[in-house]
């Protein structure tokens, strides 16, 4: 489904630009949008849970146990919207498009 | 269960995936994301799209960021096209053609465009007919997706690209359509007014019980855009929180008929802190400019006032 570009001949389009994989957008990557990059202190963060929900792009993984991780960067959009919430100074934003 | 933010995300998986194509530090998709969270994690959904920012930065072919299925038809059209949908599924079901244990949930997004403006007739029909869905509008107040014009969802004063602050005029010149009193109206089962704060718990409850809720319900969720508000993205967050705190959003839910207040803020806030931070309203703190912040404090007053004695009056025993 995902190799459909905008070179692809419209015989081989699906029919009625239907799509067949639910949720393949995560295939795309919107990393290299970043302009400025959340850097994640680990030492800092006491896992309270503020950034969890406010990423627009899902880019803070949160497992099972409850506690998130580093930063998926294939997505982060680099809003900085994270960072300004953490009330531990545990999310840094940095210049540039990697921490 | 009480409410756990962290138990929501961890154990619930997001169906509004990442790889969609809206701005960074867009409100929008923070608030998809927590209303689709309130499913039960067993229940399929259907979501329909109304055209605006959502649609075409989620949907853009071959992608599509909605772990369930998803239609989009026309801009005007998300209320009639799901309504559809939900009656072809009942007709199904009870001719025994789908699984009696499984369960299917219909939920519409629209715009504050596709839904004020273009889709109202639409939405008006489905919420009358009385179909089993939620509406769920997020509302940034302009037409974003095609360069912030002013739609009847624009506060008065707002600077946008139809209703541009100079010397002629003041920015918008009309108020703000106050949609949730409109679906009031309806005499819906579940209306709802809502926003994103911290933890999350105002909007994802409003979404459970919208979701829940056997009939139409309707939710409407301010959802800010750093380009066409003209704050700095990393304050969506801040932005929503003054929204509640300066009672220009009021969080608000009706059952029934019933007004419910569910956030009073301790100390209400003057509006200017909400407006400052925000490039369209920024002609409003020029010299001599002052009685558009009196206007607008006013009308702000007022309706929440209406609010309050709304509570009480159909509240009364």
């Amino acid at each position: 489904m995902t190799e459909i570009n905008s070179k692809t001949p419209m015989e081989d389009l699906t029919i009625g630009g239907n799509i067949y994989q639910a949720g393949n957008a995560r295939e795309f990557k919107t990393g290299d949008w970043r302009s400025m990059c959340p850097v994640f202190i680990e030492e800092k963060c006491k896992q309270c849970g503020m950034c969890f929900a406010v990423c627009p792009d899902d880019a803070i993984p949160v497992g099972k146990d409850q506690n998130r991780t580093d930063f998926n960067y294939d997505y982060c959009k680099g809003c900085g919207v994270c960072a300004k919430v953490c009330p531990f100074g545990a999310i840094e934003m940095k210049e540039g498009t990697n921490k | 269960m009480p409410y756990n933010l962290k138990e929501v995300v961890a154990n619930k998986p997001s169906r509004f995936t990442a790889g969609h194509r809206m701005c960074a530090g867009c409100g929008a998709p923070v608030v998809g994301r927590m209303v689709l969270r309130a499913l039960k994690e067993e229940d399929h959904a259907v979501i329909a799209n109304a055209t605006g920012c959502m649609e075409v930065s989620t949907f853009i072919y071959p992608y599509s960021a909605w772990t369930d299925s998803f239609i989009h038809t026309a801009f005007e059209s998300a209320g009639a096209t799901l309504s559809g949908a939900e009656a072809a599924y009942k007709s199904l079901k009870r001719q025994g053609k789908l699984p009696e244990d499984e369960h299917t949930k219909f939920i519409a997004f629209g715009g504050d465009g596709g839904t004020y403006d273009i889709g109202i007739q639409s939405l008006s029909g489905a919420m009358e007919r009385g179909h089993d869905m939620v509406y769920v509008c997020y509302d940034n107040g302009a037409y974003m997706n095609t360069g912030i014009q002013r739609s009847s969802a624009t506060p008065k004063f707002a600077d946008t690209t139809t209703s541009p602050a100079g010397k002629v005029i003041p920015g918008k010149m009309q108020s703000r359509k106050d949609l949730t009193e409109i679906m009031v109206s309806h005499h819906l089962p579940y209306v709802a007014q809502t926003l994103a704060m911290n933890p999350f718990k105002d909007l994802y409850e409003k979404a459970e019980k919208a979701i829940y809720t056997e009939g139409p319900a309707f939710l409407n969720v301010l959802a800010p855009c750093p380009r066409g508000w003209g704050y700095a993205t990393e304050d969506l967050m801040q932005i929503n929180k003054l929204a509640a705190d300066t009672c220009y959003w009021p969080l608000y839910e009706v059952v029934d008929g019933k007004y419910h207040i569910t956030y009073k803020p301790a100390k209400k806030l003057p509006i200017e802190e909400f407006l400052k931070p925000q490039k369209r309203f920024r002609h409003m703190f020029k010299p001599g400019n002052e009685w558009m912040i009196e206007e607008f404090q006013k009308e702000v007053d007022r309706r929440w006032q209406d609010l309050l004695d709304l509570e009480e009056i159909t509240n009364k025993e």
